[in-house]
């Protein structure tokens, strides 16, 4: 199954309120998808000039000082702000997207880079949502923007790492509900490109497809058209960037989805039970999106 | 139907479990509200009793699903499979209705006053759907016997596989499923569209100038059981 949900404040007095309104959105999907949960908040608060790294530790009490202090001297720049969120952190840095990544994963490979950009950070773990979102503190943080996944894994491995959303570009994250049957052959075929994968799961290789393509110039528009034109299967895609929030339909439309929008916000979840609890609900105007149409809202 | 009685059910005291065996303990006649929904699945779902039911507000999937007998309003949007297995009664939305409107039902008259998303009226067994609105790709997969009626414009592949359903349309056709063709309409057609239309409530709908579509026979025929009745 999974579930999936995301959130586009409009009204800048909600930003303060995103983490309270996504924590329970996630929640109520739990019984959609109870091995593992994420979610990307997105917020600009990064110090100016500086790039959000979402790191994830190998373990507990991680030593995150010899981390930074390893960083000083390879790369020879303290991060500009250090902060910890449960076993895990986030390090906002004047690396730029195109290094910073591959870098920070050097010193120490057992440390994962979850997402990276001015806005977005990134927060998976293996559990139920509830678990997950105590454990990083979510229901606390601010932002303008929210996509999130529960996991019912279908395709490859509960882990950490095989966790939604997939944050492969500098403020771009995406999650899925369904599978795709052909992903393999296009795996390869972005391989042979050069394209490096973090782990054997299919939705990260539609993640990297739309990162490329978006790399090349594509807007999520014409970066989702592609991907309904070239991956076969079930699924319901859910696509954040900095400044947008769009959603894919496959031809079968047999992977739910529901759109609510008031004034404040657009929100949208795999079934209307996530949108219950958030403001003036009863206001909104509500559907389900139509199969192969590509729905975006942006600022 | 005059309410004998009026009684108040909350999804935030009871659950769906609740709610239903409470339904079908009720005497016919008994007006009953539903309130705080919150996109609960399964609500007033194989009730048999007249009752007349309603939904204050968003529900989630197979409302009034398995019915026979009651009439039910929701005040919102609903989930997949609203009127699923329905044999008798209606089922009103009042705002949009997400996939399989009506699957599989039987009998009775299923309104969705805003627009229906994808498979309404799939493998429709009897009965009506009438949808105000637009209506998704594949409204009326394999729809075996009764109505199904769309004020507005019907999405890809139309009628997909139809057996003997009989599907009017008072906008645009975007496309017609296989073995699905347009029919003359006949005086028929045009009684049948204006008692389902005036039953629904829709006004907008002129019964003279919808579309009629229906099986070409291509895909199925029962030459091999032809002393059958079907």
């Amino acid at each position: 199954m999974c579930g999936i949900v995301g959130i586009r404040l409009k009204n800048p007095g909600l930003f303060g309120d995103l983490g309270e309104l996504v924590v329970p959105m996630l929640d109520v999907l739990a019984a959609r998808g109870p091995d593992s949960t994420g979610v990307a908040i997105y917020c600009h608060d990064a110090p100016d000039g500086a790039i959000k790294y979402s790191l994830c530790a190998p373990g507990p009490n991680y030593d995150w000082p010899g981390y930074v202090a390893s960083l000083e001297a390879r790369a020879g720049v303290l991060p500009v702000e250090f902060r910890r969120r449960g076993r895990d952190a986030v390090i906002a840095t004047p690396l730029g997207p195109a290094t910073g990544p591959r870098l920070l994963q050097e010193i120490d490979p057992s440390v994962k880079v979850f997402g990276f950009g001015t806005a977005i950070e990134v927060y998976k773990d293996v559990g139920p949502a509830a678990e997950v979102c105590e454990r990083y503190g979510i229901q606390a943080m601010a932002g303008y923007q929210a996509i999130g996944h529960t996991r019912m894994a279908t395709e490859s491995a509960v882990t950490i790492e095989h966790s939604h959303p997939f944050a492969v570009a500098a403020d771009l994250a995406l999650v899925h509900n369904g599978s795709f049957s052909n992903y393999a052959t296009i795996r390869r075929r972005l391989a042979d490109d050069g394209v490096r994968f973090d782990t054997d799961n299919d939705s990260e290789v539609a993640a990297r497809y739309i990162a490329g393509l978006m790399a090349s110039g594509a807007d999520t528009d014409e970066a989702l058209r592609n991907t309904l034109k070239v991956f076969d299967g079930f699924f319901t895609l859910l696509l954040a960037t900095e400044h947008s929030m769009a959603i894919v339909r496959d031809s079968f439309a047999c992977k739910p989805m529901v759109v609510a929008e008031t004034a404040d916000y657009i929100a949208v979840a795999s079934e209307y039970v996530a949108l219950a609890d958030l403001p003036d609900i009863e206001k909104a105007e509500v559907f389900e999106p139509m199969p192969e149409e590509i729905y975006t809202w942006q600022a | 139907m005059a309410g004998l009685t009026a009684v108040e059910l909350s999804c935030g005291d009871m659950t769906v479990r609740e709610i239903n065996s409470t339904l079908r303990g009720l005497p016919d006649g008994t007006v009953v509200r539903i309130s705080q929904p919150r996109g609960r699945h399964n609500l007033a779902v194989g009730i048999s009793g007249r009752l007349d039911i309603t939904i204050a507000g968003n529900a989630g999937y197979f409302i009034g699903g398995l019915c026979d007998g009651p009439d039910i309003t929701v005040a919102g949007f609903v989930g997949w499979s609203v009127g699923e297995n329905l044999g008798s009664g209606t089922v009103r939305v009042q705002g949009n209705a997400s996939e399989c409107v009506g699957a599989s039902a039987r009998g009775g008259l299923i309104v969705i006053e805003g627009d229906a998303s994808s498979r309404a009226g799939i493998s429709l067994k009897g009965g009506s759907i009438a949808v105000a609105g637009d209506a998704g790709h594949m409204t009326g997969f394999m729809a075996q016997a009764g109505t199904i009626l769309v004020g507005g414009d019907a999405a890809d592949s139309l009628g997909d596989s139809l057996y003997e359903t009989i599907i009017y349309v008072g906008g645009k056709i975007r496309s017609l499923g296989s073995d699905a063709r347009v029919e003359e309409l006949t005086e028929a057609d045009v009684a049948r569209v204006s008692e389902l239309a005036s039953a629904a409530g829709f006004s907008h709908v002129s019964a003279e100038n919808v579309t009629r579509v229906a099986s070409a026979k291509s895909l199925y025929r029962f030459d091999a059981l032809k002393d059958q009745r079907y």
